[in-house]
């Protein structure tokens, strides 16, 4: 069986099967070259979810062997943050998984506050876990409409658009950036939130329940979602967990572990939530764990909301956050300091720390080496995209076709934090 | 008349009909984007064409985007139409042409209209393009099978692998549904006792067939989305599964006509639907004036688009397999079911053992 691939002379070049497959170079089992076809979907393909490549050996439209080929958008953000300040890095991570930035800022943040050992104030923190909380409830968003338009059923891509819209609205309020925000910082936040925050995130929780049932109700009991979806991508718990699946993917696979819970960061503990848990581990019950976790975040923010009291939204050391603008003017020493931060920034002592929290596709954690300096001599993202992307084959062998673009949808991934 | 004026009159006749469908075609594309718009809580096309009418001191925009249409054909015949190397070009520059041509064709047979005198030609015993052929049905159902071919031979001819799995789905569904369909269709012709469209049409007074045979006419138009590969039967243009099936080769004008010929059919399997269940043509006052048979027919054929779009702005895609499994399965054993009690109750009533039963049913009930 000959292969056509498009060269770079613009010629068409027959390729063996052995040609083609040292190519693409993803080592994939080719079971029967001569029988089965193969299929390159992607990286342009309407349903990979950005740039991703997947490898399809097809039995009529049954899949036989699948091999997920990634990098094509890597852009070297891990590199990038060494040669950057510790501040100046933290733009990068927002560019890591852009449908989660508070979650990415988050994370490096708080890497960034263990190494050199402080604490943020309380009116930081509720302000943090709401903002993560409504990165969530946004991220969830997009993928409840992106895996229902994999399905295409296309009204529910558009309504949930319309809702994340909204959250996108209240994130530029507070940072000026709808995506890139930037906003959680080391030593608390950029700035305090503007006195229309409070009112916006009220709205939104009044009207965003009804939102919730709407798209459940064109959705869940919906007899063709049900059938495209129940059974589907099966993982059982212990695969789930041998393939170090996190998140809402381990969670509809009956294991019960989410670090909000768990490994308690922020004031996760003191607040009052269930982490959803379903059994079957297919699409659909991944699909109701995350609409479940809507809910929940719901939940959470409103008990944020009603617990943010007026203070500092910054510690008090003007050694790691920028003096008040208003105190140039009079104090020489603020003048020392904020010349000191925007010059040379501050200097995290030597030794690494891990830091992990609940981003809404999983764990995802942030390996950091400090070695004295105004650098970080080593940052490393442990992606959760990345990491439950590597189940897909598991999941999707002997399924159709159909199905791969249904349990792509379903793990919920983004290439920008898989390439990095 | 004689033959050769029958003939000239058919011409004529065709030959404006096609093109008031091919301007229908346009605007149900129009339809089509501003009721999902309107479901999606979106604006749709509100740019191209409108009419300024001075409102409170500026202007109002009047049916914005009603010349979108337009704009779209003028975009698509000035597209570069590339051929890509490798394709087999006959079938590749035939496929096109197969699709849109029998999507045309199947108006020939729709009644549009009772008798009536127009200049110097009277129409009967209806109007239509081929009024009074007497296997009407047969016709339809020969034509719509034609029109798969334009898409498998595409799916084939273009030398994709993403269109030739569109090709196999489009075969496969057209085999799986034409059965289902071709069944039901022998209902309404049992029921008027002609395979004429226009004795359907009549046999429809005063009750449509959609009231007497409910079940009927959801399974005749299921099978006709899938017939028309609409959602939630699209599964040979599945997006989001094969890029665009089997079509994904295909640009400018030559893409077009793929596009002509599935708005075309949604149009005549509409007006095919309006014309078996909901009365075709019929409808209060249309035997003192004629005319109003239009006004009817498009007011049922625009019920129908809308449904069609509703539909797809609803429902999910089904599976390769549980298509195939609902048609074979559920739909096919509900038409023959339905076939064979309308059939044997029909019997019943000409032999006249109907009556007592019913009578006796009654007493029942009622005491």
């Amino acid at each position: 069986m000959g292969l056509l691939i498009p060269q770079a002379s613009d010629t068409i070049q027959e390729l063996s099967v052995e040609e083609l497959r040292a190519k693409v170079g993803t080592g994939m089992e080719i079971v029967d070259a001569e029988e089965h076809m193969l299929l390159s979907m992607g990286p342009q393909h309407p349903s990979t979810h950005g740039v991703l490549r997947l490898l399809v050996e097809l039995d009529g439209e049954t899949v036989v062997n699948l091999a997920p080929d990634i990098g094509f958008l890597h852009t070297g953000i891990e590199k990038t943050m060494e040669n950057k300040r510790y501040v100046k890095a933290l733009v990068a991570t927002d560019r890591m998984d852009y449908l989660t930035p508070m979650s990415n800022n988050l994370v490096y943040t708080m890497a960034v506050e263990k190494l050199l050992g402080v604490e943020v104030t309380p009116r930081a923190k509720t302000l943090r876990l709401i903002l993560a909380e409504l990165s969530r409830l946004a991220s969830h968003l997009v993928w409840l409409g992106t895996s229902a338009l994999d399905l295409a059923a296309m009204s529910v891509f558009l309504y949930c658009f319309r809702e994340r819209e909204y959250i996108l609205d209240i994130f530029e309020m507070v940072s000026g950036q709808r995506m890139m925000v930037s906003y959680i910082r080391p030593g608390g936040l950029w700035r305090d939130v503007p006195e229309e925050f409070v009112p916006a995130v009220r709205k939104l929780l009044d009207f965003m329940p009804a939102k919730i049932a709407d798209y459940e109700a064109l959705l869940t009991h919906n007899p063709i979602f049900e059938m495209r979806t129940q059974g589907v991508g099966t993982i059982s718990s212990e695969d789930a967990i041998a393939w170090g699946l996190t998140g809402p993917s381990l969670r509809a696979s009956g294991v019960d572990w989410d670090l909000r819970r768990d490994q308690p960061y922020l004031d996760y503990a003191s607040y009052d939530f269930k982490v959803p848990v379903e059994t079957a581990g297919d699409v659909y019950a991944r699909y109701l764990v995350r609409i479940q976790e809507m809910r929940e975040c719901l939940r959470l923010i409103r008990q944020g909301l009603d617990r943010l009291k007026p203070g500092p939204v910054n510690i008090d050391d003007h050694k790691i956050v920028p003096p008040p603008r208003a105190e140039l003017g009079q104090s020489m020493e603020a003048v020392i300091h904020h010349f000191k931060l925007w010059t040379e920034g501050f200097s995290a002592p030597e030794g690494f720390v891990y830091q992990a929290i609940e981003s809404p596709r999983g764990e995802i954690g942030c390996y950091l080496r400090g070695n004295g300096t105004n650098k970080p001599a080593r940052v490393h993202f442990r992606g959760p995209s990345f990491v439950n992307l590597a189940s897909l084959p598991l999941m999707s062998k002997n399924r159709f076709i159909a199905d791969v673009v249904a349990i792509i949808g379903s793990i919920d991934i983004v290439l920008g934090e898989i390439d990095r | 008349m004689t033959p050769g004026e029958i003939a000239i009159r058919a011409l004529i006749l065709g030959f404006i009909i096609s093109l008031a469908v091919i301007t229908g075609f346009a605007y149900t594309t129009l339809l089509e984007r501003k009721v999902l718009a309107r479901m999606q809580a979106r604006v749709g096309p509100n740019r191209t064409g409108y009419i300024p009418i001075p409102w409170r001191g500026g202007e109002k925009r009047f049916l914005g985007g009603f010349m979108q249409p337009a704009a779209d054909a003028v975009k698509l015949f000035f597209k570069e139409d590339p051929t890509p190397a490798k394709v087999d070009r006959v079938i590749y520059n035939l496929a096109p042409m197969l699709a849109v041509i029998p999507a045309i064709l199947i108006l020939a047979v729709i009644p549009w209209a009772p008798a009536f005198q127009l200049g110097p030609w009277k129409f009967q015993p209806y109007f239509a393009i081929a009024p009074g052929i007497n296997v009407g049905v047969l016709f339809i159902l020969a034509v719509t099978s034609i029109g798969v071919y334009g898409v498998v031979l595409a799916g084939w001819g273009s030398n994709s692998k993403y269109a030739v799995m569109g090709g196999i789905r489009a075969s496969a569904q057209m085999i799986s549904y034409e059965l289902a369909l071709g069944i039901i269709v022998l209902i309404p012709i049992m029921m008027a006792d002609s395979m004429d469209l226009g004795v359907i049409v009549n046999g429809q007074r005063p009750i449509w067939y959609v009231f007497m045979q409910p079940l009927a006419a959801l399974v005749f138009f299921i099978a006709a989305l899938a017939e028309l590969q609409r959602a939630p039967f699209d599964l040979l243009e599945a997006e989001q599964e094969l890029s665009a099936g089997f079509n994904v080769e295909y640009a400018g004008m030559r893409f077009g006509m793929f596009f002509m010929a599935e708005y075309m059919k949604m149009i005549s399997l509409s007006a095919i639907f309006a014309t078996f269940f909901l009365g075709g043509y019929g409808g209060p006052l249309v035997d003192k004036f004629p005319w109003l048979g239009f006004i009817y027919i498009f007011i049922k054929i625009v019920a129908c688009l809308f449904l069609m779009i509703w539909i797809r702005a609803t429902l999910p895609r089904f599976r390769y397999d549980q298509l195939m499994g609902f048609g074979w399965k559920t739909l096919l054993p509900i038409a023959v079911l339905n076939f064979l009690v309308t059939a044997v109750l029909i019997v019943m009533a000409e032999e006249g053992t109907l009556t007592p039963i019913i009578d006796s049913v009654t007493q029942f009930f009622v005491g």
